[in-house]
């Protein structure tokens, strides 16, 4: 894996948008999601979110394994929440209709209703999150924060995160060979238990060499004048669009439609029940 | 005489973008890959906590704050699809308290002594315990509406696997490091 | 005209760790627009005084100054790390350090960056160098999946793009193909002399940036300028051999047949180089010299066949791919950069899976093998040292294979220290990794697989950076370990003259396979091979040609002598 973002350089629309625009709607979006409690409103933006997938062009074996461990994470999510408190809904939407179960582990409508909508608070935001994840190219992205005004500094440091993530993966694989390489056994071959020691024995090496790497990096930085001046440009920056604009305002109006939603059902929650 | 002018004393140098940039990316690895089951069924201890504790006393609140977030935001994210916000946020308001305590706890001299030892783990233990104790679960409560009880026993359960990470791993990480420090003056060619 | 660009005056350095100063007063001045190179032995302080240069000492790297440096006008301990880097450009000899972007045109864009250059200005400069430097099909890869001599090339780019006064070279052909170095140097030289600036370059490669004029060469030992003189003046004399540098290789032959270096003229290449009665002497002694005979190994040690691979995205590097090693062989591999042949040893090793065809080592199928168990056979040591290093003291570094594998201290205690004398860094053994230069670096790595006497030993790259008397020292020790305990030796190199002297056999590869697989000094006889693999040939086969002297017989009859000197 060499691409953290796993970007694919595809041809889409939301392909060409910037990578900035395309973070200020993920964020927004998933904080109006995670603060709403209105059923309707989150299925309509999971069916928007789930349209734009389409648009992308995304192939599902790009994406079956992170599904996959975010439909488990959510169920288990779910079950706890069932089993710490089962009545929750109930106080949450003060009424009961008892379906089945008696005594600790009752099941109500209320309850299903509430863990409908928080199974819909974790996933609504995952296809937008895909689709943030394969179609921005990191070093554009790094060059749109600057451009929304987060300091270049900042927006610098987001972009070693992103280029170290995989060199550093690199960097821990190619310590573990040439740990191998000396006579440690850490493939398949060896004890669980011996791995698990070896794979902690790589960590120290690891650390320290990329202390070391701090250095020589931000040496090497300094020789060829990053922070000296109040500006920077970038290689990859990508000029805003009238698509951005239009992205950040559907944005701006998905906001405000949810923040308007609070004020009809005089509150996060919407209540079928009453 | 040379002025010492190395650039680690300030709080946003190029050192610290840089240490942001990679710090991050090893959080990120941390949590990704390298966790150790505690026995508790669903439980962690996540060394990146460890970690993060040692990157902010070397780098300071700024660096720390920034690499807590953004490594946690990034692991959710690629792993979730969704940033936890609550926590993330959290996981950066703990590198940002221990950082504050940089100057105090310097160890880039070499020296890691004993009280500079129960310093970091007093530091680092109160912050974890008020971070995923009391300041997680309530911005959980506030934010997403999730049951108190469910949302504190996890608090609880992290706090104290979060301490553990941060006392052991961050304080050998501290020692190892105070002790790869060369002495000034002490290299010399032997026969 | 000959403003100064760079002064120092009465420097003395000493690193905080170091107990004793590094530099030892440092008297020198080089003007604005020459060109100077500066040479010496490995840990001598070539790259702490390039350091003094840029100011990285003492902006990032703390340590005690006395006395003065000056570079265009400016105090070096008083002006800041950006204004300095106005001034002077700087490759750095650690090729993998110095990327900071995400792709090589970012990376090479930096500096443009920084200086807040146009978007479309920064796209047209970074496609114009990298053209130039024929990396252009490379641009959007990562650093990490570039080889190492496409690394090397970006660096230079990323520097070259923003034209200061005063360029700076740490080592700039170590990774280097020899067609690619030699075009680098003139690149350098061309600049040089088209803009005007100031060049420093330090480099172990003494013939090859010769090839390209100089202005003065300055020689260090032990942190001391002990010479600084023009290139002509500075050959004529024995000091190069007397603190273990090479001489050009022309000028050895030119020893051997008994000519005093000062009756000749143009002694700085070997195409111009005239001596009296110089045809008459080479070829006197020729004649006296016995033809040589090398000995070849029979019994297949390694055997790959029908390897098929390619990087995922990556063009296919190995396509049913043939090689079989046999045992007592000291094969030489070379080929172009990026031609694959890191990637083959990492193929070998198990660093890599093949996408198809088998690998029997010793009549065992390798692929069932995981890496320790194929590293219990196979030593490898990598191109780039700070890839396998591990620990933090030089001494636990080099112990490290052994401690895994159990061995009792007294005997690890004993192969250590034998290991760290043939590499020449007993005296460091207690150190910390961090304060070596780089070629000690790249010898404690040797050191650490020396100790593990594995079967056949892959060398990438051993003799990179090295000065030539740890180089020789080395090579005598793995020449004596072939000979004597039967170590197979896969030596990675772009020297051809190291080749020449200590392979048994050569192994071209080129990008459709092997071009060529055959006796060393065969290789020379084939301009065509020459050419597609990116090699070049030696001096000896130059001057040869040039004295109408059969070129073969006279490379295979200096080589032998040399190795006789040796034997005895
Ligand atoms: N950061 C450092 N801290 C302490 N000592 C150092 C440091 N860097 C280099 N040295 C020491 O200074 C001496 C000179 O090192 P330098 O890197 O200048 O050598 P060099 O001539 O460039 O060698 P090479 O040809 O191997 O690159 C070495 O003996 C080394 O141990
Ligand atoms: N990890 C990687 N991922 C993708 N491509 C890679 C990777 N490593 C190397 N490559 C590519 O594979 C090709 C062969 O690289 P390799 O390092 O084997 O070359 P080499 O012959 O050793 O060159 P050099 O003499 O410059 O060291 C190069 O074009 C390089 O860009
Ligand atoms: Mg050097
Ligand atoms: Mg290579």
């Amino acid at each position: 894996m060499s691409n953290l973002f796993g970007f694919d350089g595809g041809d889409t629309w939301l392909h060409h948008l910037s990578g900035a625009t395309k973070m200020l709607a993920f964020v927004g979006i998933s904080i109006i999601a995670m603060a709403s409690y209105d059923l309707r409103f989150t299925a309509a933006i999971m069916v928007m979110s789930l349209i734009l997938f389409y648009q992308a062009k995304i192939k599902w074996s790009q994406v079956s394994l992170v599904v996959k461990i975010i439909t488990a994470f959510s169920l288990l999510n779910l079950i706890t929440v069932y089993l710490f408190s089962p009545e929750y809904g109930v106080q949450l939407y003060g009424t009961r209709h008892l379906l089945f179960g008696s005594g600790y582990l009752t099941v109500t409508s209320e309850q299903l209703f509430y863990e409908l909508n928080l199974l819909s608070k974790y996933i609504v935001t995952v296809p937008l999150a895909l689709i943030f994840l394969i179609t921005t190219n990191p070093s554009e992205f790094a060059a749109s924060l600057n451009k929304i005004h987060l300091s270049y500094k900042v927006s610098y440091s987001v972009a070693l995160a992103l280029r170290y993530i995989p060199d550093i993966q690199n960097v821990y694989h190619q310590i573990s060979l040439s740990q191998q390489a000396r006579g440690y056994e850490l493939s398949k071959k060896a004890k669980f238990s011996q791995r698990l020691k070896g794979s902690a024995q790589i960590l120290m090496p690891l650390i320290f060499s990329s202390l070391d790497r701090i250095d020589t990096v931000s040496q090497a930085m300094e020789l060829r004048r990053f922070g000296r001046k109040k500006h920077r440009t970038w290689y990859m920056d990508h000029p805003f669009a009238w698509q951005d604009w239009l992205t950040l305002a559907g944005t701006a109006a998905i906001i405000l439609i949810g923040a308007w939603l609070f004020k009809v059902n005089g509150g996060r929650f919407y209540n079928p029940f009453r | 005489m040379a002025k010492n002018k190395q650039s680690s004393n300030e709080l946003f140098s190029v050192r610290t973008v840089v240490a942001i940039g990679i710090g991050t990316a090893i959080i990120f690895i941390l949590k990704r890959w390298v966790s150790i089951p505690t026995g508790f069924p669903n439980t962690n201890i996540d060394t990146s906590y460890g970690f993060l504790g040692f990157m902010s006393v070397l780098f300071g609140p700024v660096a720390g704050f920034i690499m807590g977030f953004l490594g946690h935001a990034l692991n959710d994210f690629t792993q979730y699809g969704t940033p936890w916000w609550t926590w993330v946020f959290t996981t950066g308001l703990v590198g940002g308290v221990i950082g504050l305590f940089w100057k105090r706890l310097d160890v880039s001299k070499g020296d890691f002594g004993k009280k500079k030892l129960i310093g970091y783990n007093v530091v680092s233990g109160l912050t974890n315990l008020i971070a995923w104790a009391a300041i997680a679960p309530t911005l959980d409560v506030l934010v997403y509406s999730e049951p108190a009880n469910k949302v504190y026993i996890q608090g609880l359960i992290s706090a104290v696997s979060n301490i553990i990470s941060g006392a052991v791993i961050g304080s050998i990480l501290l020692a190892a490091y105070a002790a790869s420090r060369t002495r000034s003056g002490s290299l010399k060619k032997e026969d | 005209m000959s403003k100064p660009a760079i002064i120092f005056d009465h420097v003395t350095y000493q690193y905080d760790s170091q107990a004793e100063p590094t530099l030892h007063d440092i008297n020198l001045t080089i003007n604005q627009g020459e060109k100077v190179l500066i040479i010496g032995p490995s840990g001598s302080g070539k790259s702490t005084l390039g350091n003094l240069i840029n100011g990285l000492i003492p902006h990032a790297i703390p340590g005690k100054i006395t006395g003065q440096v000056t570079v265009m006008g400016q105090d070096v301990e008083n002006s800041s790390l950006f204004d300095l880097s106005l001034h002077v450009g700087t490759v750095l000899q650690d090729p993998d350090s110095q990327f900071v972007g995400l792709t090589a045109a970012e990376d090479i864009a930096f500096a443009m960056e920084n200086d807040a250059t146009p978007q479309a200005e920064m796209k047209t400069r970074v496609r114009q160098w990298a053209t130039t430097l024929g990396i252009k099909d490379q641009l959007g890869q990562s650093p990490q999946a570039l080889s190492g001599g496409q690394k090397q090339r970006t660096a230079m780019a990323g520097v070259l793009v923003d034209e200061g006064d005063v360029l700076l070279f740490d080592e700039p052909l170590a990774a280097l193909d020899p067609a690619t170095g030699k075009q680098s140097i003139e690149l350098i030289d061309d600049l040089h002399r088209r803009l005007g600036i100031t060049v420093v370059i330090i480099e172990h490669r003494l013939e090859e940036v010769l090839a390209q004029p100089v202005d003065r060469v300055i020689v260090m030992q032990d942190g001391r300028i002990i010479a600084n003189e023009t290139p002509e003046a500075l050959l004529k004399t024995p000091l190069l051999r007397e603190i273990g540098l090479r001489e050009p290789l022309y000028l050895e032959a030119l020893d051997l047949a008994g000519i005093d270096f000062n009756d000749t003229t143009g002694i700085t290449s070997v195409n111009t180089i005239e001596a009296p009665n110089l045809k008459q002497k080479l070829s006197d002694w020729l004649t006296g010299e016995p033809a040589h005979q090398k000995p070849a190994g029979l019994k297949p040690l390694l055997a790959i066949k029908d390897l098929t691979f390619g990087y995922p995205k990556g063009p296919k590097l190995f396509d049913h791919f043939d090689l079989t090693i046999n045992r007592g062989d000291m094969l030489a591999l070379v080929g172009e950069n990026g031609v694959g042949k890191t990637t083959l040893s990492q193929l070998i090793t198990g660093f890599v899976k093949p996408d198809a065809g088998t690998m029997t080592f010793a009549g065992a199928d390798l692929a069932t093998q995981s890496v320790k168990e194929r590293a219990d056979q196979i030593g490898y040591i990598m191109q780039d040292p700070n890839q396998m290093i591990s620990k933090i003291k030089i001494f636990d570094e080099v112990a490290l294979g052994l401690t895994l594998r159990g061995v009792d201290e007294a005997t690890i205690k004993a192969k250590v220290e034998d290991a760290l004398k043939i590499c020449g860094l007993y005296p460091f053994r207690n150190w910390p990794i961090s304060a070596l230069s780089f070629g000690q670096k790249k010898r404690v790595t040797i050191a650490s697989i020396l100790t593990l006497s594995p079967q056949l030993l892959i060398l990438d790259e051993p003799t990179a950076g090295q000065d030539w008397r740890h180089y020789t020292a080395m090579m005598r020790f793995l020449e004596k370990l072939n000979r004597d305990s039967g170590i197979t030796m896969l030596l990675i190199t772009h020297d051809m003259h190291l080749m020449l002297e200590y392979a048994t056999r050569t192994v071209v590869l080129g990008h459709s396979g092997i071009l060529l697989d055959a006796e060393p000094a065969k290789v020379l006889t084939e301009p065509a091979i020459i050419k597609q693999a990116r090699l070049a040939e030696t001096s000896l086969y130059t001057l040869a040609k040039r004295m109408d002297m059969d070129p073969f017989a006279f490379t295979a009859a200096v080589i032998a002598h040399e190795r006789q000197e040796r034997h005895v």
